[in-house]
């Protein structure tokens, strides 16, 4: 028998184990998936096999998944893989020379794996670190404030064959996972407010809500109007008091940790700060609606946030506030496990994190039903962000009618907003809803700023007319995230990269959003060569309009508004690269550049259109 | 008086075939009998059907049929607009490229253009080609980057669509154009199912 079969025999036999470790469970597909990519550096076809003979599905099942997400790889991987942060913000603080000084000392380029196999570079869309830009993970450990001084340094330890983690902080091993999230990534906290970031005692609102009777605690939560804190700001209460009413013999409470919206990084400081608020908001939620299985959904980008997180949750069982008999109540079971994504930003739209967590794509699911009604395996689940659970602690702790009083007459309570982009201090403010736009920029220090993408890409790109307008649910609403530009910047060139993402982040599942973003961003292209006609503009807004009214999901009913509120707000910027029709031929249209190519290859010059044929 | 002769005065009519099929130009010809009464209404300049290769004079009304995939297609294309007051795009290839324009879907190639001519000359799996070369004739116009529809090159005014579009609706559509009493298209004759 040779080497490679050993090998192979081997490789079958890990995977076996991985499988059985996870039950063999086809819906564990993710982490059987990620095991298999963080043993071997990649899927391969026998191990893609390997999986479907344990589990019990076909071949084509497995790879569906596996070709899904971005952080699972059909190709060999470097053992220690480089993802750049590729997000605009990084992009103006100067990715491209970080990336050169990491092409130079590793000798491999952007999108390659090195030929030894010890290093893949490449980019990855925004990993929540754009407050202390240009950033990168390092296997699952993240380097932040990148230089090319500190990229070469890196690179060299890294080559030396110094663990990433080592790499990047000294005595990393000793420190604890607190301590190394601490040394990694900075919290920026620059003002605490009196919900989620003031100080708050340790599980007060768990003992408060153990004594009230689940249509009780959702009744305080309908008093405090506590909306959802992952964008949408759908009112708790109510996902709340449909999955408790739902029947189904089960009932989960998830956890949206998938905070991938460009610009948003506040959940990244909440679990980092305040992991035991939002793992207390879970359990006061499964009282309220019966469940006894929790699952918090952590963004790839985040995974070196899990084993923190772990240890929280392994102390929360050892105070005897999660696991069986919660707060001494018999009967009282409650239990959370954390799901690691695979980076998409899919994933953050609850449906598509169901798919995800039962094994599947993460695709989203059809509307009706709502996951309050038949979510994770088709049991009633509820679906909040990491904010929103926070605050759900905090509401039972300090009153309902405490946190109403905050805030405006639709939004209440606080909202952390994460600011980033051209401004002196960028970071995590928690604010009350209403605060005006430009209280904001002051207290960031954004003092040129000149456009304001507010809630990320699929918020609105504002200018300066709008500063004084509040952020709230009936004024500008937003998930977080706040992305400053300056005057320097050009509007088309934000807009194009947040397509691209789009482009990038569709889940393919619905033509309008899969085909009409690419027609979108070819559109912004044109106007970004001097290519675009008057027409153009229109044709972006209908464009716009057909894939928001037709697309399955929020990806794609919000991805045009990069392009539409830029339009509304910045309307001169593209006036004035559109191109006038003169006497009925179109400026835009060039025939020499149409010509190039075919010049090249017949090697000869046009009979028409150059003057100087024959020479 | 003069106003009942400009009335009475036929209008002036050119149409050309560019990068399609001459499907279209056979769907003008469906009109059948109907064509003696388009003829009361127009005279026909430059155009296959006479056979007239340049302008005699300036046209009220130009058809296109197909879209551009040459330099003599954009040529053609720029005398049309200049030598007639309203530009038609006849049938899809006019409108939107059409069959031709499967070759713009050639991406993540640097060359596209070539890869598709060596595709269709040299590397074909079903070619017979014994000079193993891309013709390349002075006379032959040199292509286009990719296809383009009328409407990126010259301003148009009207679409007729349909690949071909039927000798019906090219009928009423021009009927109706050249009457004033165009209401528009019954979505009953644009379906193609």
């Amino acid at each position: 028998m040779n080497i490679s079969s050993l090998a192979a025999r081997r490789t079958k036999a890990d995977i076996a184990e991985i499988c059985a470790r996870l039950g063999n469970d086809p819906h564990r597909m993710l982490d059987i998936l990620l095991a298999v990519q963080d043993a071997n550096r990649w899927i391969s076809p026998e191990a893609m096999d390997a999986i479907a003979g344990a589990v019990g599905l076909t071949r084509i099942a497995v790879e569906g998944v596996a070709s899904f997400y971005s952080f699972l790889s059909l190709a060999p991987k470097g053992r220690i893989t480089i993802r750049l942060c590729d997000d605009i913000v990084d992009r103006f603080a100067g990715l491209a020379a970080v990336v050169a000084a990491f092409e130079a000392e590793l000798g491999v380029t952007l999108g390659k794996t090195s030929a030894d196999g010890a290093f893949s570079l490449e980019v990855t869309p925004c990993i929540g670190m754009c407050d202390q830009a240009p950033a990168a993970m390092i296997n699952d450990v993240v380097a932040t404030r990148l230089t090319p001084a500190r990229a070469t340094e890196i690179a060299r330890k890294l080559k030396a064959g110094v663990p990433p983690g080592e790499a990047l902080v000294a005595g990393f091993a000793a420190l604890t996972p607190y301590q190394r999230a601490k040394a990694m990534v900075d919290d920026n906290i620059r003002l605490a407010g009196p919900v989620v970031l003031g100080p708050a005692p340790k599980d007060a609102g768990l003992r408060a809500a153990v004594v009230l009777a689940p249509a009780e605690i959702i009744r305080q939560v309908e008093i405090s109007g506590l909306r959802g804190c992952g964008g949408a700001g759908y009112l708790s209460q109510r996902k709340w008091h449909f999955a408790s009413l739902a029947p189904g013999e089960k009932r989960f409470i998830f956890c949206n940790a998938d905070e991938g919206e460009p610009g948003t990084f506040k959940d990244r400081v909440i679990l980092t700060e305040r992991a035991d608020l939002v793992f207390e908001g879970m359990t006061i939620a499964s009282k309220a609606v019966n469940a006894r299985e929790g699952v918090m959904y952590l963004r790839g980008e985040y995974a070196y946030l899990k084993e923190h997180l772990e240890e929280v949750l392994a102390a929360r069982r050892a105070r005897g506030v999660l696991g069986r008999d919660i707060l001494g109540q018999p009967g009282y079971d409650f239990d959370i496990r954390i799901q690691m994504g695979a980076g998409a930003y899919i994933c953050g739209e609850e449906g598509a994190m169901i798919s995800s967590c039962e094994g599947l794509p993460g695709e989203p699911k059809t509307r009706p039903p709502f996951p309050v009604t038949r979510g994770y395996l088709g049991y009633p689940t509820v679906v909040n962000n990491v904010e929103t659970f926070a605050h759900a602690a905090r509401i039972l702790d300090l009153g309902a009618q405490w946190f109403h009083d905050i805030g405006t007459e639709h939004s209440h309570g606080t909202k952390l907003f994460s600011i980033s982009g051209d401004c002196a201090r960028p970071g995590i403010y928690e604010l009350p809803y209403g605060t005006p736009l430009r209280e904001l920029l002051a207290l960031a220090g954004a003092s040129d700023a000149a456009a304001v993408q507010v809630g990320g890409p699929s918020g609105a790109m504002v200018g300066r007319d709008s500063f004084d307008r509040r952020l709230s649910f009936e004024d500008l609403a937003t998930g977080g995230a706040v992305i400053v530009f300056n005057a320097h910047r050009n509007v088309l060139e934000i807009v194009d990269y947040y397509m691209s993402f789009f482009v990038h982040e569709s889940c393919g599942y619905c033509t309008p959003c899969r085909v009409g973003n690419v027609f979108l961003k070819k559109a912004i292209e044109k106007f970004r060569k001097g290519q675009a006609n008057d027409d153009d503009i229109q044709y972006l807004k209908d464009l716009s309009d057909t894939i928001i009214e037709t697309s399955r999901c929020g990806l794609g009913t919000t991805s045009p508004n990069p392009v539409l509120t830029s339009l509304k707000n910045f309307p001169l910027v593209y006036a004035a690269l559109t191109r006038p029709t003169v006497d009925g031929v179109k400026a835009t249209f060039s025939i020499q550049a149409a010509l190039d190519g075919a010049r090249d290859i017949a090697k000869r010059r046009s009979y028409i259109f150059d003057k100087d044929y024959s020479k | 008086m003069t106003e009942t002769l400009v009335d009475q005065r036929k209008a002036r009519v050119a149409t050309v075939s560019l990068a399609g099929c001459f499907g279209c130009h056979m769907a003008i010809l469906d009109i059948d009998e109907r064509l003696i009464t388009l003829m009361g209404l127009v005279d026909f300049d430059r155009s296959p059907l006479t056979d007239i290769k340049t302008f005699t004079q300036r046209c009220d009304i130009g058809i296109i049929e197909g879209g551009c995939c040459n330099e003599e297609n954009v040529h053609t294309l720029l005398e049309f607009r200049k030598n007639c007051d309203v530009l038609i795009a006849l049938g899809q290839c006019a409108i939107m490229g059409g069959l031709p324009a499967m070759r713009n879907a050639i991406m993540h190639s640097g060359e596209p253009l070539r890869e598709c001519l060596e595709e269709a000359y040299i590397s074909g799996p079903y070619l017979r080609n014994t000079t193993r070369l891309i013709p390349n004739d002075p006379v032959l116009p040199l292509m286009l980057d990719k296809v383009y529809p009328c409407n990126e090159i010259v301003d148009i005014d009207y679409q007729i669509p349909g690949c071909a579009p039927s000798g019906d609706v090219i009928f009423n559509t021009l009927a109706g154009l050249l009457t004033g009493k165009f209401a528009g298209f019954d979505r009953a004759t644009l379906r193609f199912d």
